[in-house]
């Protein structure tokens, strides 16, 4: 079983349906107790870094835990982001299960990045199985994560600046776009995700 | 880069059980186009990149078929869905997020209302509120409009609402503005004069919006032929296209759309 993790930030129908479409078994999780019987852990989430971190104060033990047993886990913008230690959007302190941090995007750019933009692959992994260099995926952010390891990145897309799209850690994977709304790749991207609870 | 986008629009008609895709012709008469999830799927598959629904029937007891469209749409729909016609309230909008739209558009609703913008934009994301513009031409000159030149003369344009049947004396161009400000994503701008005839954007409003605004601007009313999009994409700064006639009747697929504009050098998703 899949949890994903509602609390109160963004679209979670969408990222169900689509978990739903690649033949998971999802379900909705708004109390930390529920997170027992997981096999993988999904964080979606639009809004703001701030304000997620306080929905999500009740998950984080649960959460930190979890994925230190080796559960796997992936993060969807907002739910990225959130793995760092913290955002120059609030002032709250984010999970800091990845070292590094969030910062704005560039003045030269219109932010939110909002539309389809292309991959550039950086090492190939079982999470870009079936992925290509220049496929393209929907963003929709106006804040970028700053990795400190940079052996951790998987992806980045050119908005600006190199904004890091992709990283992977272990039993941790964690994407800036939004898979759920970037058509046959996305969802190819979330089998993938699903196939390495399987192995 | 971004890429430019192409978006079906499809036109629905709920006062028949389940709903039905119509499309009108300069804003009156219609023609039956298919179910709306059926369409909105098969767009998808075809490589749309966004699909925008347009409730044109509108009246509050239809407002529950609309969410069972939407629900059901996105059960097989993993692109961006935008829903517009008779969002009046940030309940309204609510409600249409809640069934799975992942943006909606007000029209009507942000002219009487210019803070509804402000409302949608804080509370789920600019991203997530598109302001849709109906602008007709008007040759007349008056007092305070922004006239732009066009080759069948000087004109200004001016925002219609409740689909056309009203008109507000307010300029499109300004309204655009104002609507970015207030914390638009997109601006939908629609052309009452091309709407539905298949002769082209209207190029010189495009130009005049598009480059007025940072937000993206998604052009629509007028398109025949895949040689529209070209102009539009090459001619103004609008970094989508919205069309409904030439996919509804099987005339153009999208993804031939797209490899015509890729050969043509626009950045497009294959």
């Amino acid at each position: 079983m899949i949890a994903v993790i509602d609390y109160g930030m963004g679209n979670i129908f969408s990222i169900r349906n689509a978990l739903e479409k690649v033949g998971a078994d999802v379900r909705i999780i708004a109390q930390p107790e529920e997170l027992d019987n997981a096999d993988g852990i999904v964080i979606p989430g639009v809004g703001s870094f701030g304000e997620a971190m306080k929905q999500l104060l009740p998950f984080q033990e649960k959460i930190t835990s979890a994925i230190e047993t080796g559960l796997p886990f992936l993060g969807i913008c907002l739910g990225m982001q959130i793995l760092f230690e913290r955002s120059q959007e609030s002032p709250e302190s984010g999970f800091g299960i990845i070292e590094g941090e969030v910062i704005r995007l560039p003045d030269n750019v219109l932010a939110p990045q909002m539309g389809w933009n292309e991959l550039n692959i950086k090492r190939d992994t079982d999470i870009v199985k079936g992925i290509e260099d220049g496929d393209f995926f929907y963003f929709v952010h106006s804040y970028h994560c700053v990795p400190k390891d940079k052996k951790i990145v998987i992806a980045t897309t050119e908005y600006g600046t190199e904004v890091v799209s992709i990283i992977e850690r272990d039993n941790i994977c964690a994407v800036q776009f939004h898979p759920e709304k970037s058509g046959g790749k996305g969802l190819l991207l979330l089998k993938n995700f699903l196939e390495s609870i399987k192995c | 880069m971004l890429a430019r986008r192409i978006i079906p629009c499809l036109d629905c008609d709920l006062g028949v059980p389940g709903g039905r895709v119509v499309k009108g012709i300069e804003f009156k008469q219609i023609r039956y186009a298919g179910i709306p999830w059926e369409l909105a799927e098969r767009y998808y598959l075809d490589g749309a990149d966004e699909i925008v629904f347009l409730d044109i029937t509108a009246s509050h007891e239809r407002r529950e078929t609309m969410l069972a469209v939407i629900k059901k749409t996105s059960k097989n729909v993993f692109v961006p869905l935008t829903v517009g016609g008779g969002i009046r309230s940030i309940e309204d909008a609510r409600a249409v997020f809640n069934s799975g739209a992942d943006k909606v558009a007000i029209n009507t609703a942000a002219l009487k209302n210019p803070n509804l913008i402000n409302q949608i934009a804080d509370r789920y994301g600019s991203q997530a509120c598109v302001v849709a513009i109906d602008a007709k031409r008007r040759y007349e000159s008056v007092d305070g409009k922004e006239i732009v030149k066009t080759p069948d003369g000087d004109c200004w344009f001016e925002c219609s609402i409740y689909g056309g049947r009203g008109f507000t004396g307010i300029d499109a161009i300004a309204w655009a503005e104002e609507a970015e400000e207030r914390g638009a994503g997109d601006i939908m701008l629609t052309s009452m004069d091309r709407d539905g005839t298949c002769d082209g954007f209207d190029i010189e409003l495009t130009k005049a919006v598009s480059e007025r605004v940072k937000i993206p601007v998604i052009a629509s009313g007028g398109c025949g032929n895949p040689e529209h999009i070209l102009e539009v994409f090459q001619k103004t700064r609008a970094q989508a296209a919205l069309a409904a006639s030439i996919f509804h009747y099987g005339k153009y697929k999208i993804v031939d759309v797209k490899r015509y504009l890729k050969e043509k050098g626009i950045h497009v998703r294959l």
